[in-house]
């Protein structure tokens, strides 16, 4: 096998490369610009990153996205689980097929339809726009992530294990909360990220759903920015991505030494140590 | 040494162990007209099966024979679709699995991931409600008894094959369960340590004086560790018997054929008189002679099953009028180090199995590749059967 890359893997790595993060690196770059114009690089400064934290309406946004995203994916996670236990557990039950397809609709539907349907929604049950309308909103498309997440989870988990622990005494719910649950923990908890992340960023639904006081990040960036890109929004996304990368990062390494430790074990058995 | 006298008491007692044979007993565990269908499948078709306390039963047959199912019927895994199932007397079906007295090891061991090894054996003693200094107590006495104590902190996927099963056996054994259920216990594990556990099993189940049901399609493990073997087809059982009886007084060609090597002659009753049969067969112009009590009617068809080991093979044609010979030529020869297998193909173009103990090293084949060979069995090493 031939070490090293060709020039042609090289050419379109760097260039592939280059058109996901050259947008990032420029935004990120412009945030740390002491010139008030975007495009006029004026010298390194951290000033708009001061300016962000005496912006209320921007921390006012960015408190109400946080909320809503822990509280949705929260409740998204339990009913997504639920679902997910449901759909593979109960196993061929009148309509399961139609119940698949329901939960994974969302998925596919533009987010637009979505909106505009909760919207009508909320109006014809006269229920007013704000927090939660919002919220429930995040929770309906949250919990389809979580429920898909989950729902792969359990179809590959052994069976017998839950009726290993039936046949040695435990009641069907206690070997729910004592086996199933934290062998499945990792997907629950992945599902959990994968709605809070989503719930984060999401425009659209939350544009229609939301109500006055309840304006979320993503839109407060996207109204400033239709009056022009401030250094201010850079330093808000340079943020953003900061936190992802962490949460990225960190998931990531978790894992990683997970399986290396994991493996190490395997070995050491197999060794007869 | 305390234990050489307690095996010596119980030498005697399992030989001499055959509650099956007094009317009287009464079974620990009782299938009675049991049926279980799946959709349109049947699994299990109308079946009545005792088990007696103390008994090592093995339930062998092919996959797909209802063998598995029987047992997650006793274990409370399925219900029947007909009939009832008796545990001491007491119809459980209906009875959730975390309420019955049965244990079950599992053919994947089912241990839980996230435990160690000593949370996984006590599981069962905390569901029970047992006190924690008790627990640690048995625990210890289970992983004793399974050579494991050194291993009791580490979780499953740091142990060998071996290890997680005998964890999974201390895991079902650490409640004294009425009756421990194995469902293919030594299916995953390499065939000198599955030889070395299905003695360990055996001695286990004679120190505990417990009742054992085995699930397993391997013949040679049921003949070695169990007391009765259940042979099953379709959802049926066949036969029931000692290992003994079913390898020498198989029932059915399907029992004979399942069981071990066999050759089945087919053949016509010429003549059935006390006791004594004559049998025609188009395989060989000799007359066959079974000695074996069997009913069957003049004329009608009849197989004579032969096990390998009980033919004689010879150079030199046996004197003319003597009955029960083969002729043929050695088509194929096996050599098993302690054994040899001889294919002799006979006249009608069907091939005889003959195994010859290598009594002798083997320095110079006596018998040869396409030798003229003459088969001789008496009379009653065969084996009568009429379906």
């Amino acid at each position: 096998m031939k070490k090293g890359l060709s020039p042609f893997n090289i050419v379109s790595l760097t260039l592939g490369f280059a058109f996901l993060y050259i947008p990032i690196i420029i935004l990120v770059i412009y945030s740390f610009n002491a010139s008030r114009l975007v495009t006029v690089w004026g010298g390194f400064s951290t000033q708009w990153y001061g300016a962000l934290f005496r912006n209320q309406q921007l921390l006012d946004a960015a408190w109400v996205t946080a909320r809503v995203a822990f509280l949705s994916a929260t409740v998204a996670t339990l009913l997504g689980t639920m679902a997910a236990i449901a759909l593979v557990r109960h196993g061929r039950f009148r309509g399961r097929t139609l119940f698949s397809g329901l939960v994974y609709a969302p998925l596919v539907m533009p987010e637009v339809i979505t909106g505009l349907s909760l919207l009508l929604m909320f109006v014809a049950i006269g229920m007013a726009r704000g927090f939660w309308t919002l919220t429930l909103a995040h929770i309906t498309f949250g919990m389809c992530y979580v429920t898909v997440v989950v729902q792969s989870r359990l179809l590959s988990f052994d069976r017998s294990l839950e009726e290993a622990a039936q046949d040695l005494g435990a009641t069907p719910a206690k070997t729910f909360f004592v086996i199933t649950l934290p062998i499945i923990a990792p997907a629950v908890i992945s599902g959990w990220m994968l709605a809070f992340t989503i719930s984060l960023d999401d425009l659209v639904i939350s544009s229609f759903t939301t109500g006055p006081g309840a304006t979320t990040l993503p839109m407060r960036i996207y109204s400033s920015v239709r009056l022009g890109v401030t250094p201010e929004i850079n330093a808000v996304c340079t943020i953003l991505i900061g936190i992802v990368t962490v949460i990225v990062i960190v998931s990531s390494i978790a894992t990683k030494r997970a399986a290396v430790e994991r493996e190490r074990a395997e070995r050491m058995a197999a060794a007869g140590g | 040494m305390p234990a050489a006298p307690v095996k010596a008491a119980l030498g005697p007692v399992r030989r001499a162990f055959s509650p099956w044979t007094d009317p009287a007993a009464k079974p620990l565990i009782r299938f009675e007209n049991v049926t279980k269908r799946f959709g349109d499948f049947t699994a299990v078709d109308n079946l009545t099966l005792n088990i007696y306390e103390r008994e090592f039963f093995a339930l062998l047959g092919p996959s797909g024979c209802g063998k598995t199912t029987l047992m997650r019927m006793l274990a409370g895994f399925e219900d029947p679709t007909e009939g009832h199932v008796f545990l001491e007397g007491r119809d459980i079906v209906g009875t959730p699995p975390y309420k019955r007295p049965v244990n079950m090891m599992f053919q994947s061991y089912a241990l839980f991931p996230h435990m160690s090894v000593t949370d996984n054996v006590a599981f069962g003693l905390k569901q029970a409600g047992m006190p924690k200094e008790e627990r640690a107590k048995r625990v210890d006495e289970m992983l004793t008894l399974v050579k494991l104590t050194q291993f009791a902190k580490r979780k499953p996927h740091q142990l060998s094959g071996g290890q997680r099963q005998r964890v999974a056996l201390a895991r079902s054994l650490a409640l004294k369960p009425r009756v421990l259920l194995l469902d293919e216990p030594l299916g995953a594990l390499d065939k000198k340590l599955r030889e070395e556990t299905q003695f360990e099993l055996t001695d286990l189940q004679v120190t505990l004086g417990m009742t054992f049901l085995i699930v397993t399609h391997d013949q040679e493990e049921a003949m070695t560790v169990a007391d009765r073997i259940a042979v099953m087809n379709h959802g049926e059982i066949i036969q029931v018997a000692t290992p003994g009886e079913i390898y020498e007084q198989p029932n059915s060609r399907y029992v004979a054929d399942f069981i071990g090597d066999v050759n089945i002659i087919p053949g016509k009753v010429e003549n059935n008189a006390s006791g004594n049969v004559k049998l025609k067969s188009e395989w060989t112009d000799a007359p066959i002679l079974v000695t074996n009590p069997v009913e069957c009617a003049q004329g009608g068809d009849a197989w004579l099953a032969l096990r390998p080991e009980k033919l004689i093979v010879a150079l030199e044609p046996p004197p003319p009028g003597t009955p029960n010979v083969l002729a043929g030529e050695v088509w194929d020869i096996g050599y098993l180090g302690d054994l040899s297998v001889y294919r002799v193909k006979i006249p009608s173009g069907d091939i005889v199995k003959a195994t010859v103990t290598n009594r002798t090293r083997l320095v110079e084949r006596p018998i040869s590749w396409e030798d003229k060979v003459w088969l001789t069995w008496a009379p009653e090493q065969g084996v009568l059967l009429t379906n």
